[in-house]
């Protein structure tokens, strides 16, 4: 036997396993030397595991409306909140109301404690905008695309002004000018009265209702912001989550602005907005309702009478505006969620057609009724909170993990000996990438490990061994067939690779769903599970299949040595069908 | 090992061989017996709602030197029901217990200032929402939904619909009776509870795909042959596939266990327990089902096709001819376990030839299906 060590390779085609093997470590030391070089080498912690701060809002109604402090508003808020804080992905902060005007907001370590609390602090921003200008996300090619569109039974207006190359430079026109130009104002809302509408002001006394605070500033700076806007708006990448965050974050509402928001078809658009012409505490109502004439879901709005005056208004404007500029953005805290087109004049109440499921048309309805929400809040306190898991159940569960962890270490050891070290350094290798790529996420997902993502790490630990043990059945089968060691490790590969690959496909499913569909801390530990599927598969792939073929040449594992976990004999190999000595006998490779 | 990889290797040769899928009748029996418990028992006592759903009463008490742990066990004590503590950065506590109403939280208010030995009164007590709010519930069912639909979808491509509804059947058994679980034991659910019921629905069916993978393997070419009826073959999947679910159930039950029952039993890690408890249950009643409801289950859907109705009567022609020959035993031994040691030579190459279960290499899978 004298398994030769190397140059004889096996001629079926098993790859370099070395250099497999190499890359892998390479990748290994690449993520842990990323995390050390960028000083992320622990993974955020969850508010439960870690703490964070905690911060109290108080509800304050407007004057008049005293009464709207009350538990469906609150909730409302607590919604919106919520929304806004775990807006940009898993951070999984925590939103409660408490007693009967508070709501207390705790958010994990390590997040921007001054950002989310003017995050959470402002009331929810509703605005109606006309949209001056669309463009795809990223860089310029300008095509207004497929945008939410339609509203309800369209009369087309007629005004075929100028071809479409004359109307958008008309649009910069616009934009330079409106933020003070009265003329430019005065000039759209003109254009507005001549469309058929019940509109009752005239132009005169239109202008100041139509920018909802009244705020005719001086012209000078008009110019100047225009063209800065210009520039902002061509700069815009709305496929950056910071920049999009930012856009339009700190809008005046009589300033016209750049804003992101998706379309109908979940790609991002860029959206160059006018100054705000109704806001949201004009929606009195609004609901996402299936229309049973059509049989497609709609959102009906209903305005109140100042809201409806001003609506009709802008609706009538902007009928006779070609596209893109016939849409209004709606715009809440600074993204457009959207921006349907007008084709007639409407007033006390609307709908909003498109294409629309159920649930986004309950979520347009739900946004919209936020805005008209009567509540601002005041930060009352801010003030660090220590785990909610405290310091001896952390103990108490680190100890008890560790012990399941050593028993599972001495199960592998009594069962597969010689092959558990190929197990353990492969659950140690995933162990590694999972860690370091946790740490390294922290901060650019804003993922922070929980007390449930630690269970899905702790439940990957089965899935990741049952990839090794589907592998190392597999090819102890092989042996039994009377197979020597390499060709039974060549052998079993595929058929475990394909076990391996179609299980692993319905658990990551499950996380991706998860991650999609859901928030939070379910969404966190969506991430978790999805990360160490894909990380058992990577390692089971270029790690442990290369490892087990090198180990097949060695002479310890190759002649079956009982504390191999490969014995022949012990796994009761029985003679090779068409060979004649037994397989027990120490094997020469070159048979095989 | 060497008994256990005995045992493996006379479960590979089918030697020794537990008959899963002829036994059918009595795990249908003891599933069904478990799952009605689970829903009486969810019927009658309900669930345990956490403050996290259901909100509670939250106390604020002035700086104390009082430990959390401390504080923790006071509150526990004086409600009954689990109590979140967190130290604020100003040295109060923050104490949270679900299901109080007014009342109640100011008479445990005026407890808990007795035990702390900080003046009545100066303990603020306050009703709190609940911050795992419906909509995020919801959004996780929405998900769950969303997934079992997928999910049937893809073991009906990869598979076929009879796998796809078996799995589905199997997997809502073993939420059923995790939920029921819950129930009896009286645990509060806490978003924890949820998350391991989804981390279940991961494994229940990763498990049941692992051994419905051998089980199309084995019976690739089934119609071709005339020696073995689906459901015994069915049976010998999953004995050929017995050890590697045995220990990969050992390996995922091990950690968790060591929370269950040293972290929670002896540590008293009470959070933990939650959490724990629902992945011990959920994962002894996937490994169950993949091998108990699972695959038998296929086999019956299974026998209801005509091709293969028409195969286990020729089958049993053949065998009845066969006996009726007076020749040994071995092909009427319906039940196949303890089959004769001579017979074994013939009966692997019959196996391997006929029914492509040692696949020589040759059985490679095309690549469509993968993934």
């Amino acid at each position: 036997m004298a398994a030769p060590k190397k140059g004889r390779k096996a001629p079926g085609g098993q790859g370099r396993p070395g250099r497999t093997l190499a890359l892998m470590l390479v990748v290994m030391a690449a993520l842990v030397g990323g995390m050390f070089w960028s000083g992320e080498t622990t993974p955020r912690l969850g508010i439960d595991l870690a703490g964070g701060t905690t911060i109290t809002l108080k509800a304050e109604a407007e004057p008049g409306k005293e009464s709207a402090v009350n538990e469906t508003n609150m909730n409302t808020a607590v919604g919106i909140i919520e929304r806004r804080v775990n807006g940009l992905g898993v951070s999984e902060a925590e939103v409660q109301t408490q007693g009967r005007e508070n709501i207390i907001v705790n958010i994990p370590k390590g997040t921007n404690s001054e950002q989310a609390q003017k995050q959470v602090g402002t009331t929810a921003r509703l605005y109606f905008r006309p949209v001056l200008n669309v463009l795809p996300a990223g860089p310029e090619t300008p095509e207004p695309s497929g945008s939410p569109s339609a509203s309800p039974s369209g009369s087309p207006s007629a005004s075929p002004s100028g071809e479409p190359g004359e109307q958008a430079t008309d649009g910069k026109d616009t934009a330079t000018a409106p933020s003070g130009s009265p003329t430019t104002q005065g000039r759209a809302v003109t254009g507005a009265l001549k469309a058929p509408s019940p509109s009752p002001s005239g132009a005169a006394s239109g202008q100041p209702e139509s920018s909802q605070s009244p705020a005719p500033t001086p012209t000078p700076s008009g110019t100047a912001t225009g063209s800065a806007l210009e520039q902002q708006f061509a700069a815009l990448n709305c496929l950056d989550p910071k920049a999009r965050a930012n856009a339009g974050k700190d809008a005046q509402p009589e300033q016209p602005t750049v804003a992101c928001g998706t379309n109908s078809i979940g790609g991002w658009e860029k959206y160059l907005l006018g100054p705000a012409e109704v806001d949201g505490r004009d929606v009195d109502d609004a609901k996402g309702v299936l229309d049973p004439q059509r049989g497609i879901w709609i959102v009906q709005m209903d305005f109140t009478s100042e809201g409806a005056k001003k609506f009709a208004k802008i609706t009538g404007k902007l009928s006779q505006q070609p596209s893109p500029m016939n849409q209004f953005a709606i715009v809440l805290d600074g993204e457009v969620v959207s921006a349907p087109q007008v084709n007639q004049t409407l007033s006390a109440n609307a709908e909003i057609s498109g294409n629309f499921d159920q649930q986004s048309a309950q979520d347009l309805g739900n946004i919209l009724s936020y805005g008209a929400l009567p509540l601002s809040f005041n930060v009352e306190t801010v003030t660090t909170v220590t785990p909610a898991l405290g310091d001896e159940q952390l103990k108490a569960g680190l100890i008890a993990g560790a012990i399941g962890l050593a028993l599972v270490v001495v199960y592998l050891v009594v069962y597969y000996r010689g092959l558990s070290l190929v197990a353990l350094l492969s659950l140690l290798v995933s162990g590694i990438l999972t860690y370091s790529l946790m740490s390294l996420l922290g901060p650019a997902i804003g993922f922070a490990l929980n007390l449930p993502a630690v269970c899905g790490a702790i439940v990957a630990i089965g899935i990741t061994a049952d990839s090794f043990i589907v592998y190392f059945e597999r090819i102890r089968d092989e042996i039994r067939e009377g197979r020597t060691l390499r060709p039974a490790v060549e052998r079993a590969w595929p058929r475990a690779r394909r076990t391996i690959l179609v299980s692993d496909f319905v658990s990551f499913l499950a996380a991706a769903v998860l991650f999609v569909v859901t928030v939070g801390k379910v969404q966190g530990f969506a991430f978790t599970l999805g990360l160490t599927t894909l990380l058992d598969v990577v390692v089971v792939f270029f790690f442990t299949k290369p490892l087990m073929t090198i180990l097949a040449r060695t002479k310890f594992f190759a002649s079956g040595h009982p504390w191999s976990g490969l014995d022949p004999k012990r796994l009761g190999a029985k003679p090779p069908l068409r060979r004649s000595r037994r397989v027990s006998a120490p094997v020469d490779p070159k048979e095989a | 090992m060497s008994r256990l990889g005995n045992l493996g290797a006379r479960l590979y040769r089918g030697e020794v061989g537990y008959d899963f899928v002829g036994k059918r009748k009595l795990w249908y029996g003891i599933s069904i017996l478990i799952t009605i418990t689970a829903i009486v028992g969810l019927a009658v006592r309900g669930l345990n709602m956490g403050i996290e759903f259901k909100g509670g009463a939250v106390f604020t008490t002035p700086k104390t030197s009082v430990s959390v742990a401390q504080a923790q066990e006071y509150a526990e004590e004086a409600t009954g029901h689990p109590a979140i503590v967190q130290k604020l950065g100003n040295d109060t506590l923050r104490i949270q217990v679900s299901e109080l109403d007014t009342g109640e939280a100011n008479q445990v208010g005026r407890q808990l200032a007795e035990d702390m030995d900080i003046p009545a009164g100066t303990i603020n007590a306050e009703l709190v929402g609940p911050s795992w709010g419906a909509q995020i519930a919801n959004k996780a069912w929405t998900g769950l939904g969303v997934f079992m639909i997928l999910v049937v979808i893809y073991l009906a491509i990869a598979f076929e619909w009879r796998m796809a509804v078996a799995a589905l059947v199997a997997l809502i058994h073993d939420i059923t009776i995790t939920v029921g679980v819950y129930a009896l034991v009286g645990f509060e659910v806490t978003p924890g509870t949820v998350i391991g019921l989804l981390t279940i629905l991961g494994y229940s069916l990763y498990d049941t795909v692992v051994v419905f993978d051998s089980l199309k393997e084995g019976t690739k070419d089934i119609t071709k042959q005339t020696r073995w009826t689906y459901g015994e073959i069915a049976n010998r999947s999953i004995n050929s596939t017995l050890v590697r679910s045995i220990n990969t159930t050992v390996v995922a039950l091990l950690p968790v266990a060591g929370l269950l029952f040293i972290g929670g039993g002896f540590l008293g890690a009470g959070m933990l327990n939650d959490i724990s408890l629902s992945l011990f249950v959920g994962l002894a009643a996937g490994a169950y089902s993949s091998i108990f409801i699972a695959t038998p289950l296929v086999a019956d859907l299974k026998e209801r096709e005509p091709a293969i109705k028409a195969l286990k009567k020729r089958v049993l022609a053949k065998r009845e001819a066969a006996a009726g020959r007076g020749e040994s035993a071995e092909d009427g031994d319906v039940e196949h376990h303890g089959r004769p040691q001579d017979a074994r030579q013939g009966e692997a190459t019959a196996a391997g030839a006929v029914v492509g279960q040692r696949g020589r290499g040759r059985g490679r899978p095309s690549p469509g299906r993968r993934r």
